[in-house]
Formats: C-alpha cells, sequence, structure tokens
C-alpha cells in the first residue's frame, strides 16, 4: 500500500528502539543527518541513511564524530532540522561542537545511545554512565536538554519532543537512551502527521538592517535567522554581544551572554521538565529512576506493593534540566528515596542535593546487564525494616 | 564651518563589515592581502552576498569571517570544513567558502580536509600558509619548514612539513592552485576560477608573518618576505603537485590541478530523485 505521507508511518508497528528513534525524527522534520557508525547507535543512522532519501533529506556518513557535530550545526543554521546519534566515545568527541551549538544556540538533536563506558568499556551492553557527561561535557556554562526514554514507544515520541523542545529554546537536546533501550523490539504507534505536535524556531520579524541576531525578549530566546535569509549574520563561538560580533574583554557581554543561555532554560524548568508517577500519593517509599532502570522500578515497586509496603515511583522523563522542585517536594513527603541506576552514582547526586535530609539509597549496577526488579526490592524491603 | 564633505566611501566596502574595522592582523601581514583578492574576485563574479557563507576556523585567518558582510560562521578550531559541509548539503542553492590557516585545516582539522575533498563536497578552502601557528605566538605546525625556529623548535624544526596542494590533490580535490601574497592578480583570478568550478577547490596562499614567523627566521620586514617571495617563486602551472616545492629556497606556483567529477550534492540529490522514482512506481 501507497503511504500517502512517508514522513510519518502511520499505524502500529513492532519495532526496534533506534528505528523508532529515526522515525521519530523524521516526522519532526529532520531532514539532515550526519553521523558516525558506532555501537549501539549505528541502527539510527542505517535507518536514516535508508529512509531520509524517501523525504528528500540528506544523510552523510562523517569522518567522525567531531565532523558529525559540526555538519549538524551547520545543517541547522542553513534552515534544515538536523541531528546526529552516538554513543558514550562518539558522545565525548561530540562535546567540543556541542559547546558551540550551546554558545551559538543552534537548535539540534543529539542522541546517545548509552553503553558501557569509560573508554571503550563494553560496546555492545548498556549503561546509564553519560548523564552527568550530557549537563558538564563541555567546557563553560551553558545549559541543555536531555530526555530519557524507557521503551521504543518513547524513543519515538520523546525524539520529536527533543525536535521541538530544541527549536523552542535553540539548544542543543539529548535523547540520553541506554543500549536496551535502543535494541529493543516493542509495539509502537506512529500517530497520523496532524496529530503530531510540531515546534519550530523563532523567525525574525524585522528587516535586515534592524535585525540583532543576538538580542532577546522576555523568553530569553532570541530570533534565528538562517544562512541564505538576506540577513548576512555572524555566527561565532567567541563570546559575542546582541550583534554577533566577538566581544572577548567585556565583562558585561560575557555576564549577559552566560545568564542568558543558562536563565532561558533554568528559568522555563518548570515548562519542560517532564515526570511520571506512579502510586507516590500515600508512598513513604519513593523510587527514583530513569531509562531501563525505572522499567524494572516499577516491577519492584507494585511487588513491594503486593507485600504490604506503600512505595511508589517517580520517572524522570526530563533528566536536563533537573527535576529539583519535584524531588525537593517527594523528599517532604516520604522517608526515604531509593535510586537505581545503571552507573557508580551519577543522578542519585542529583537527588541527594535535592532530598535535605531525607535518607537516599543507592542501587548502583556497572553494566552488562539491568536491574533485577527483586534487587530493587530487597533494597525497599531493606530500607523499609530500617524505618 | 565650512561645508560638510561627503563621506568617500570605497567601493568595496560593501563586502565588509565596516564596523568592525581596523582587524586585529598585525602589519605585514598576508591575511589582509588575501581578504582583499577575495573581495575583488567576488565583485568581478558578481556573487550574491544574501547566497555567500563564508566559514572559517580558529587562527588569525580565522578571523576573515567575521569582516566579511554576508553570512559567515567561525566555528571551533580545526572544524570549518566540517561545519562547511552541513551548510552546502542542507542548502545547496548557498556558496560556500572555508577562509582559515594551515594550522587550523591541516593540524587539528587535516583530517576533515581530506575527507571533504574525497567526497568533492562542493566548497572553495583558500588557506593562508604563514608556517606556524601566529594567533598563539608562533608556535611550529603542519607546514613549517624543515629547521625552522619557532617557540616550540627553538632548536629548529625536525618535522617533516606536509606539501599542502600535493595532500589535497591525492585527496580528490578538483583544483588546486597555489600563490603568493605577492602574486594579487592571479590569485584573484585563481579564486574567481575556484569559486566558479563545482567541486572542492583548493588553493594555497603563501602569506608573510613578519612580526612572528619572519622575527624568529630572521626574514626581515614584510618587504623583504615580500621580495623574497619574487626572487623564490616561480610559476609552473600544470606542474605535479608532488614536485611543487615549497620550501625557504624555493617555492612553486601557479594551478595544478583542474579536472571534473561529480560532487556530492549532484550524486545525493540524483540518488533522492531515483528513490523518489521508484517510490512513485512502487517499487519501495
Amino acid at each position: 500500500m501507497e503511504r500517502e505521507n512517508r514522513a510519518v508511518l502511520t499505524g502500529k508497528h513492532f519495532m526496534l528502539g533506534d528505528y523508532a528513534c529515526a522515525e521519530g525524527a523524521i516526522a519532526a522534520g529532520c531532514r539532515f543527518f550526519a553521523g558516525y557508525p558506532i555501537t549501539p547507535a549505528t541502527e539510527i543512522a542505517e535507518r536514516m541513511a535508508r529512509r531520509l532519501p524517501e523525504v528528500g533529506g540528506i544523510y552523510i556518513q562523517m569522518e567522525d564524530e567531531l565532523a558529525s557535530m559540526a555538519a549538524i550545526i551547520g545543517a541547522s543554521y542553513a534552515g534544515v532540522k538536523a541531528m546526529t546519534a552516538t554513543s558514550g566515545p562518539g558522545f565525548s568527541l561530540m562535546q567540543e561542537n556541542i559547546g558551540l551549538a550551546a554558545m551559538t544556540e543552534t537548535p539540534c538533536v543529539v542522541v546517545n545511545i548509552m553503553r558501557g563506558g569509560p573508554s571503550t568499556g563494553q560496546p555492545t551492553k548498556p549503561g546509564q554512565q553519560d548523564v552527568m557527561q550530557a549537563k558538564w561535557g563541555s567546557h563553560g556554562d551553558y545549559e541543555v536538554i536531555a530526555l530519557s526514554p524507557a521503551s521504543p514507544q518513547e524513543m519515538f515520541d520523546l525524539t520529536i519532543e527533543c525536535f521541538n523542545l530544541s527549536e523552542a529554546y535553540r539548544v542543543p537536546a539529548f535523547l540520553l537512551a541506554d543500549e536496551i533501550v535502543g535494541h529493543m523490539r516493542e509495539r509502537v504507534v506512529i500517530p497520523r502527521a496532524e496529530e503530531i505536535k510540531i515546534v519550530n524556531r523563532k523567525k525574525p520579524k524585522v528587516s535586515p538592517s534592524e535585525y540583532l541576531p543576538y538580542k532577546a525578549s522576555d523568553d530569553l530566546v532570541p530570533p534565528m535567522a538562517c544562512f541564505g535569509e538576506g540577513y548576512h549574520v555572524h555566527i561565532t563561538g567567541l563570546t559575542h554581544d546582541e550583534r554577533g560580533y566577538p566581544q572577548t574583554d567585556s565583562i558585561e557581554v560575557q555576564r549577559d551572554l552566560i545568564m542568558r543561555i543558562c536563565d532561558k532554560i533554568r528559568k522555563n524548568a518548570d515548562k519542560i521538565i517532564k515526570v511520571k508517577d506512579f502510586m507516590l500519593e500515600d508512598a513513604e517509599i519513593a523510587v527514583v529512576a530513569y531509562g531501563i532502570a525505572s522499567r524494572s522500578a516499577l516491577s519492584a515497586v507494585r511487588k513491594a506493593r503486593e507485600k504490604g509496603i506503600r512505595a511508589g515511583l517517580l520517572r524522570l522523563i526530563t533528566i536536563w534540566p533537573f527535576a529539583e522542585k519535584i524531588i525537593a517536594e517527594l523528599a517532604t513527603r516520604v522517608k526515604a528515596l531509593v535510586v537505581p541506576e545503571m552507573n557508580y552514582g551519577q543522578v542519585v547526586r542529583e537527588v541527594e542535593r535535592m532530598a535535605k535530609g531525607t535518607p537516599v539509597y543507592f542501587l548502583p549496577k556497572f553494566g552488562e546487564e539491568p536491574h533485577r526488579p527483586f534487587e530493587i526490592l530487597e533494597l525497599i524491603e531493606k530500607v523499609k525494616e530500617n524505618g | 564651518m565650512g561645508e560638510t564633505q561627503e563621506l568617500v566611501v570605497h567601493p568595496l566596502a560593501k563586502y565588509l563589515r565596516m564596523d568592525r574595522i581596523p582587524h586585529i592582523w598585525c602589519e605585514g601581514c598576508g591575511n589582509g592581502i588575501i581578504l582583499n583578492c577575495f573581495i575583488r574576485a567576488l565583485d568581478e563574479l558578481k556573487i550574491d552576498l544574501d547566497k555567500l557563507v563564508v566559514v572559517s576556523g580558529i587562527g588569525c585567518m580565522g578571523r576573515a569571517a567575521g569582516y566579511l558582510n554576508c553570512d559567515s560562521f567561525h566555528t571551533t578550531h580545526g572544524r570549518a570544513i566540517a561545519l562547511a559541509t552541513g551548510i552546502k548539503l542542507a542548502n545547496p542553492e548557498l556558496k560556500v567558502v572555508v577562509l582559515s590557516g594551515d594550522g587550523d585545516l591541516f593540524a587539528i582539522g587535516g583530517n576533515h580536509f581530506i575527507h571533504a575533498a574525497r567526497r568533492n563536497i562542493d566548497i572553495t578552502v583558500i588557506c593562508a600558509n604563514n608556517f606556524n601557528y601566529g594567533m598563539t605566538g608562533g608556535q611550529h605546525g603542519p607546514t613549517t619548514p624543515l629547521d625552522a625556529r619557532t617557540t616550540t623548535t627553538p632548536y629548529g624544526n625536525i618535522e617533516h612539513p606536509f606539501n599542502l596542494v600535493h595532500l589535497a590533490a591525492a585527496a580528490g580535490a578538483v583544483y588546486v592552485a597555489r600563490w603568493t601574497a605577492l602574486h594579487v592578480r592571479r590569485l584573484t583570478k585563481s579564486m574567481e576560477k575556484a569559486l566558479q568550478k563545482k567541486g572542492f577547490t583548493f588553493i594555497e596562499v603563501i602569506s608573510p608573518c613578519p612580526e612572528i614567523y619572519g622575527r624568529y627566521n630572521k626574514l626581515g620586514t614584510a618587504l623583504d618576505m615580500m621580495k623574497m617571495y619574487r626572487e623564490i617563486s616561480e610559476i609552473k602551472h600544470g606542474c605535479d603537485p608532488a614536485k611543487a616545492e615549497v620550501s625557504p629556497k624555493r617555492i612553486v606556483v601557479g594551478e595544478f590541478v583542474d579536472l571534473e567529477k561529480p560532487t556530492f550534492e549532484e550524486s545525493v540529490m540524483q540518488q533522492i530523485a531515483d528513490v523518489k522514482k521508484r517510490i512513485s512506481k512502487g517499487g519501495i
């Protein structure tokens, strides 16, 4: 059957997480992909190489991840929604130009299908070890947005959300998935094109002679003129003023720019942040988890309830900006917080920062396999026994 | 008070962001000459400034992008070509030019250069080669001649330099030329040719850095360096790029490569058209 709209494969699918991510990108309007093969993200590139030409988009396999990240910034500034996909080692290489994207406020999406690290680590095994790197990986002060999917359906949905947030706030947005979600096949429901919410970058409403590329109004996000539109913009990774011109020895310009590129996210955090909660209303023990670990956590919470323990789950969908207020409020209502994650302590530090005295119990997992529900259950039971 | 005199505007001022002048370059630097040749080439070809994007990396020549009155991107160190690739592919209507230096393009950015040349991305790369890292105060780089003195080769350079035109030709560039900052008319014509030609075009410009490289190597003033270029340069069009010597004793200049092959953009657009045709016939 010929599909009316090849960009949106409306219907029910049994689909690989990595493929669902590629489909989400195309549905969101992504028409440029630059990447470099890396396990376990390669299937995204493969799907994009096959699918983008069908919708008139460009796929290019670059020489490395430094180039991939640079190319998507160039494509985005030329007016096309752009994405790359990688895993930890490639994400490390991308940090340089992630900083450039943050500094030049270039909308772009970076998918990181996390595997075990550090270094080459365990290429085919899952991990959640790049969460802090996603926030702090490039030098200097900046903010990003990062979302964490827990299913192939969310690989589709949250990739679209990444594009929308990236366009709305002119920031690099990350889909921080893990190998299991990337390589999992599950039911993915793709809605009709008109049911998908698409956000596009704000364009200037003034003439080129009046336009200041980095002058923002109250929302702190400047309208974006792209190359070829007659605005003659100068874009630089140097500290720049509202004209976009380098100002490398002004304290005020540096301060104003850094505050704005951070505050446009910080001040809109409540609008950006999404979480899901399960059985938290009367919970005395709250599990805080994201990605694949949240699926094991949900199972553990249900089993704890069966045993009469009032446990609940807060699933973080938005990792960055961090759900500070939500966790601070939760910490006032529960006796303890439990954080299982596939690393040796990353998001747990943020939870501890917001828990303000409420005990936080950490359950690390170093890779190889996800948390088993009974492992989380055992910790919940122990926490319960300790009162 | 007398009558207000009408301000005389230079006929090429429209190509520059005059509110950013004076530039940061040292007296005697070749970068201004290269930029001058470039805007004269733009003027001669009547390039639409609304459809021109100049991309540069980091370094002295990297600042050139910011002086031009067109869309421009001053990128991270070494990444100008990779970013330019994204711009060109996303909007093939744009004329995309990379202006940068030898350290930026061939040390930290060397990998991007050879791969863009191999793919035949339709961009023009103009390299100001001053044989050292000027912006950071004169360290040796991938083009520094053997035995040359720099701040990081205080006992003489022991590394073998790249021959940039040989590298470009071997990597697949469709147009390769070398000039010095002395050859302003030939350089301008060469830029016009490169800008008109489809595919990956490359021009190396040997450029004086009298304040730093020249000082360390006792090459005299900027004028002395220009005189030296006149004495040791030799025009040899069509010379085998492998034999196009560049050394303190001899600089072979001219056009070395000028050939035709499909660009990446042409090929990818053809492929997209083919895929769409197959879809319409129910083949995919």
